[in-house]
């Protein structure tokens, strides 16, 4: 007779106290599978850590998104925000369902040509453009966004030496009653920094200004903020037509949409409390609609939403590598994946659900992941079914950043899998191995030899 | 080891200490670990005994029955 599946005993003493107004419950199904693939057949046979992606995922929300935007407005090009993940296989799934490329570097920027984006379809945003890499989004009719004059002046320079007439847009930062305010990049709405360079771009016609920019910020939670952004773009598009005769061809209002994950330090959950895709398309598209721009010559609304696009579509599975008291009787658990490889435990409060099932017990626990480092903490409290050393479990809507920003400190990174539309698995990033690592590195002639 | 005899303890996994008024929420293979000691069972045989039920190793089940039963001793549920 096959033997039951064993789970930690455990006492936990009641107390009678004031009830959790906000309600937060504990972990309540396991998640055995994801898109029909059983999680602890992945773990055997890919390892563990492993992140899994659903490609079935990226297309339900990216065809989700697409389609409220354009309920709304009649020009939407969405353009993948390459540095949110930048895996070949991610960028390829959202260039099949007609994304463009964001890129902020030029090894984003080579990549996405890898990826079969011809340069009419690139956006180049980031403040370090060198002049190679401005010559050659020139010569192939990128789309490049300006972050100051510094480059500004570049390009006007490579377009004389070139004598092309580069495609532009200016990236523009504004007071859209968040804080804090993103002013960094680009230039200001309100100091008249954005007019100035307009005037020198117009008035001088080395380049061509295609567009106008945006991006206001990272994780947004007002929608409205995107209302106020559009408007105020919207009225620099009017008066440039205005003063110059000149259309613009696209606003871009960047990205930072939220996507549903847990700030740390939020009282209510991401689920209750990031905007939808209609609050954003509402937001975005009223004001353009509203503007004193003459609807026959609105111009496109482009969007780099990296994160609400991809964020749900990524899961990392993990084991528990010990169950531990510390010294004040707390409970600690010990999993195999760190703030290494999931970056984004610095800002949320992650989702984190067992692979088996359980009971209704529950018990509360920080949980660390296997770095020896103090800063390596996947959750300060969560509370989950009592677990035990080998027991699986799933983080959930990790695909954003953490493929990117991952760092490969003390061990190597895992594998990356996506599951195709069909059920069916794929390696889309191989584990590291220690001559990839090595293999950068060189020792001196004459430190070679050692005493033994 | 013996369970301490002020304490109750219900099915559904409730234990209560009439002695002090505390009350425990006890998870299922903890009740049954409680139950084993009220059966005047010791360390070594209760082991054995979930050994032959369950799936777990050794060692995880060790360690989980030592560190139960050291719950259950701060807690007074249990006395030696």
């Amino acid at each position: 007779m096959a033997k039951l599946h064993f789970e930690r005993p455990n006492i936990k003493k009641l107390n009678v106290g004031i009830s959790n107004k906000f309600g937060s419950k504990t972990e309540f199904e396991p998640i055995t599978e994801i898109d029909g693939v059983d999680i602890k057949e992945l773990i055997v046979k890919y390892g563990s850590p492993l992140f899994i992606i659903s490609e079935k995922t990226i297309r339900e929300t990216y065809r989700e998104a697409k389609q409220t935007f354009e309920n709304r407005f009649p020009k939407v090009q969405f353009a993948w925000s390459y540095k949110t993940n930048y895996l070949d296989a991610v960028c390829k799934v959202f260039h099949q369902e007609g994304s463009w490329a964001e890129v902020v570097s030029r090894f984003e920027y080579e990549k996405a040509l890898e990826n079969g984006m011809p340069g009419n379809k690139i956006i180049f945003n980031g403040p370090d453009k060198t002049e190679d890499d401005l010559k050659i989004a020139i010569e192939n009719k990128s789309f490049i966004h300006i972050d100051h004059f510094d480059e500004l002046y570049s390009i006007m320079n490579l377009a004389e030496h070139l004598k092309k007439k580069p495609k532009v847009a200016i990236r523009v930062n504004m007071d859209t009653g968040v804080y804090p305010m993103w002013d960094r990049f680009g230039f200001n709405y309100e100091n008249g920094e954005a007019w100035e360079a307009i005037n020198k771009i117009l008035m001088n016609d080395k380049l061509e200004l295609i567009g106008l920019h945006t991006h206001i910020g990272t994780f947004m939670l007002s929608a409205n903020a995107y209302h106020i952004a559009a408007s105020k773009l919207a009225d620099l598009a009017f008066h440039i037509k205005k003063k110059y005769n000149h259309t613009i061809q696209y606003i871009d209002m960047g990205g930072g949409f939220a996507s549903k994950n847990t700030l740390k330090g939020a009282y209510l959950s991401g689920l209750d409390t990031s905007p939808t895709f209609n609050d954003y398309a509402e937001a975005i598209s009223s004001a353009l609609l509203n503007s004193e721009i003459p609807p026959d010559s609105l111009p496109m609304l482009i969007l780099e939403t990296g994160r609400a696009l991809i964020d749900d579509a990524g899961s990392l599975a993990g084991t528990v590598i010990a169950i531990k008291k510390l010294s004040d009787g707390r409970r600690s658990t010990i999993v195999d994946f760190g703030v290494n490889i999931l970056f984004t435990s610095f800002w949320y409060e992650h989702k984190v659900t067992p692979a088996q099932g359980f009971t209704q017990y529950s018990e509360t626990s920080s949980m660390y992941g296997p770095l020896c480092m103090n800063i390596d903490v996947i959750r300060e409290t969560i509370t989950l079914p009592p677990l035990k050393k080998g027991d699986n479990l799933v983080v959930s809507r990790i695909g954003a950043y953490n493929m990117t920003q991952w760092m490969q400190f003390i061990t190597l990174r895992p594998k990356v899998v996506m599951i195709d539309s069909n059920g069916i698995t794929h390696i889309i990033r191989n584990n590291e191995l220690l001559k990839d690592v090595k293999g950068l590195e060189s020792v001196p002639e004459h430190l070679k030899k050692i005493n033994k | 080891m013996k369970i301490n005899k002020k304490i109750a303890v219900s099915e559904s996994g409730f234990v209560f200490d009439s002695s002090t008024g505390d009350s425990f929420s006890v998870n299922p293979s903890g009740i049954e670990i409680i139950n084993l000691v009220r059966e005047n069972k010791a360390e070594d045989d209760i082991r054995k005994i979930l050994l032959d039920k369950y799936e777990v190793s050794v060692p995880v089940l060790e360690k989980s029955l030592s560190e139960f039963l050291g719950s259950l001793r701060i807690a007074k549920i249990i006395e030696d």
